[in-house]
């Protein structure tokens, strides 16, 4: 009768296995190379070209942070916040250098990177190898032995754990422990790899000490809030006085004309009042195009999900759509810097990336709302100053938003939004 | 024929009303609200709903639920749904069932009254009125990728797009100054390009092209 649930452990097993594999192979890689690169940059601050480069790895190394902290939310339950002072965009390469060195939250990465590269790796390597290592055991009596040991029987024994494997009744003493470790892996693996997750939190997330540090990032995306709405509004106002308002005054003035032309030139009123008409028409489109760069009408009907939908439909590439959001509505703040988040980062891969086949996954975790747009285009996106991704991350910090992009050169590029939402 | 009208802004239904009593439509109900005109479309059996996508009480997509629903219980009831807003995912909600009597226009067509009253007429009748801008959105995202759609000749994709938003040969002819003979002769080489059985139904006709359409061959 368990055999369901024993099945999906085992499988949760193998999946744990994988994961900690991955995670060992990129915390000694990845990490160590952001690690260098940096110290590397920042030694040459004083000569000038770190000036130039810090910046830039600097930057990789948040997103790569970012990566991390989506890996430890949706394999590890773990939601790490991330605490980055934004940067101004218009600031010049000093100002940014700088005023990212003197962000506590950089320290801290880079803390993380020498700590992730050693202990990080070490503590995700256990839940790779306990299962295959307790497979091992398991293969010993059925001849594995020998391969392992018969041709260097000179040599000594073959040790598999404390057992000295020599013959078939050690190979059968291997094959008990083995037995043993696999009920050990069955029951440690996944939480094995928690402590890797937990590791990850203790370095990579503001301590309680940082709550300053936590108002002060929350007074300053609250401040980019404020920006972006005004700009907002501003637009909106713009569209309307150039648009909406001057088609109205347009079409007042036709029919005023119309009015004194009704009775001597029938014509010209009957041409007048075609014009009018054109003119509400016009003025109809614009505003729906107003209406959905504000609310988009299917979102405010049907929900996010449809909503996203409704957007794949519109663009000209193949594009597949996953959504599993548990039945539920959240709130519309959400909802809406969620599909304006997508709708950006599908402008972004029709664009630039030349991809022809688009997939979109809305997915709800617990407390977690996750959107991943992934492209087979020529990859290349990053976060820089000005893009389009630099908007979405500031426009997202007011959630306490994460945006993380994966984009190597020659694709594929992956762009996930993750945001909480109670 | 009898029409029941749902729209929730008094300017607007009140303005439905008489340009569908002028063009001599009996209006058996004009309601503004979802649960009013579930009500109306269950006991009424009108020939024709004309109703806003929108509606109270909560102002989300109640009308096109409302209209579907009603059509499960009487497959082939004709609706024509009106929105601020076309969307390619509500027309394919409306043309699932396969069974025609259904259009999808934007609110603004209602200024052109003679197309509009056309439109409520042909989907009484069991066809289809489509509003131009759903398939312009289906040939664009379809030109992409789509060979025989690319050899299609300018003029055909002309009646391609007309024949879609739900236009009988006749009204296509008149619309582009051509003889019905022509015409057919357009239609007959689309349906060979493009692979579709011919049909001399004009319904069948048109919900063939709006499929091939939404989802290729």
């Amino acid at each position: 009768m368990n055999s369901g649930r024993f099945r999906t452990r085992a499988w949760g097993t193998v999946v744990a296995a994988g994961r900690g594999f991955v995670l060992a192979v990129v915390a000694m890689t990845v990490s160590v190379l952001f690690f260098c690169l940096s110290l590397v940059s920042i030694a040459l601050i004083p000569v000038g070209v770190g000036i130039v480069t810090t910046p830039y790895v600097l930057t990789g190394v948040r997103s790569w942070a970012n990566w991390r902290r989506v890996l430890a939310a949706e394999w590890g339950g773990q939601r790490i916040p991330p605490a980055y002072r934004p940067v101004r965009e218009d600031a010049n390469p000093w100002e940014r250098t700088f005023g990212m060195l003197r962000d506590p939250a950089t320290w801290r990465d880079l803390r993380w990177l020498a700590v992730d590269m050693t202990a990080g790796s070490v503590t995700a390597l256990p839940a790779a190898v306990l299962p295959f290592y307790a497979l091992e055991g398991l293969l010993m009596p059925t001849g594995l032995w020998w391969l392992v040991a018969g041709p260097h029987v000179d040599h000594g024994p073959y040790w598999y754990g404390f057992v000295p494997v020599q013959g078939q009744n050690t190979a059968f003493a291997a094959g008990a422990l083995g037995a043993v470790l696999v009920v050990a892996a069955y029951a440690l693996t996944p939480r094995l790899l928690h402590a890797h997750f937990r590791l990850t939190r203790a370095v990579l997330a503001p301590s309680r000490g940082e709550l300053a540090e936590r108002v002060r990032v929350l007074t300053e995306t609250r401040r980019d809030a404020v920006d972006v709405s005004a700009a907002e509004l501003r637009r909106i106002e713009r569209d309307l006085h150039d648009g909406a308002q001057a088609r109205l005054v347009a079409m007042g003035m036709d029919l005023g004309t119309v009015e004194a032309l009704l009775d001597k030139d029938p014509e010209q009123a009957k041409r007048l009042l075609a014009h009018a008409r054109q003119s509400s028409a016009e003025a109809l489109t614009e505003l729906r195009d107003l209406v959905r760069g504000i609310h988009p009408p299917v979102l405010a009907e049907r929900g996010l999900g449809d909503a996203v939908r409704a957007l794949a439909l519109r663009l000209p590439v193949a594009t597949e759509v996953t959504v599993d959001l548990g039945g539920r509505r959240a709130d519309a703040p959400v909802e809406s810097a969620v599909y304006f988040a997508v709708s950006e980062v599908l402008t972004n891969a029709v664009k630039h990336s030349g991809a022809d086949r688009i997939w979109i996954d809305l997915h709800r975790t617990g407390d977690v709302l996750r959107a991943t747009v992934t492209d087979n285009g020529k990859g290349g996106a990053r976060i820089g100053a000005g893009t389009g991704l630099a908007g979405i991350e500031r426009r997202l910090g007011t959630f306490d938003g994460v945006l993380a992009v994966s984009s190597p050169a020659g694709g594929p590029t992956l762009v996930t939004v993750e945001i909480p939402c109670a | 024929m009898r029409v029941v009208l749902a729209e929730d802004l008094f300017l607007l239904r009140d303005g439905l009303v008489r340009l569908l009593e002028a063009f001599g439509f009996e209006i058996a109900a004009a309601v503004e609200s979802g649960p009013e005109l579930d009500r109306a479309l269950a006991e009424l059996e009108p020939d024709v709903a004309v109703v806003d996508v929108r509606l109270p009480p909560s102002h989300t997509d109640e009308g096109l639920q409302c209209a579907l629903k009603a059509r499960r219980a009487r497959p082939g009831l004709p609706v024509l749904v009106l929105s601020q807003h076309v969307e390619q995912l509500y027309a394919r909600e409306l043309l699932a069932d396969g069974t025609g009597g259904v259009g999808y226009l934007l609110k603004d067509r209602v200024f052109d009254a003679e197309q509009f009253v056309d439109a409520v007429r042909r989907v009484a009748a069991g066809g289809t009125a489509m509003d131009p801008q759903v398939i312009q959105q289906l040939l664009a995202r379809r030109q992409g990728d789509d060979r025989p759609l690319a050899r299609l000749t300018p003029r055909e994709l002309e009646v391609l797009e007309l024949m879609a938003q739900g236009r009988s040969n006749a009204a296509i002819a008149e619309r582009l100054v051509v003889t019905e003979r022509a015409v057919a002769k357009h239609t007959s080489n689309i349906f060979a390009k493009l692979g579709l059985e011919v049909s001399d139904d004009d319904n069948r006709r048109v919900l063939a092209v709006l499929a091939y359409l939404d989802h290729g061959r």
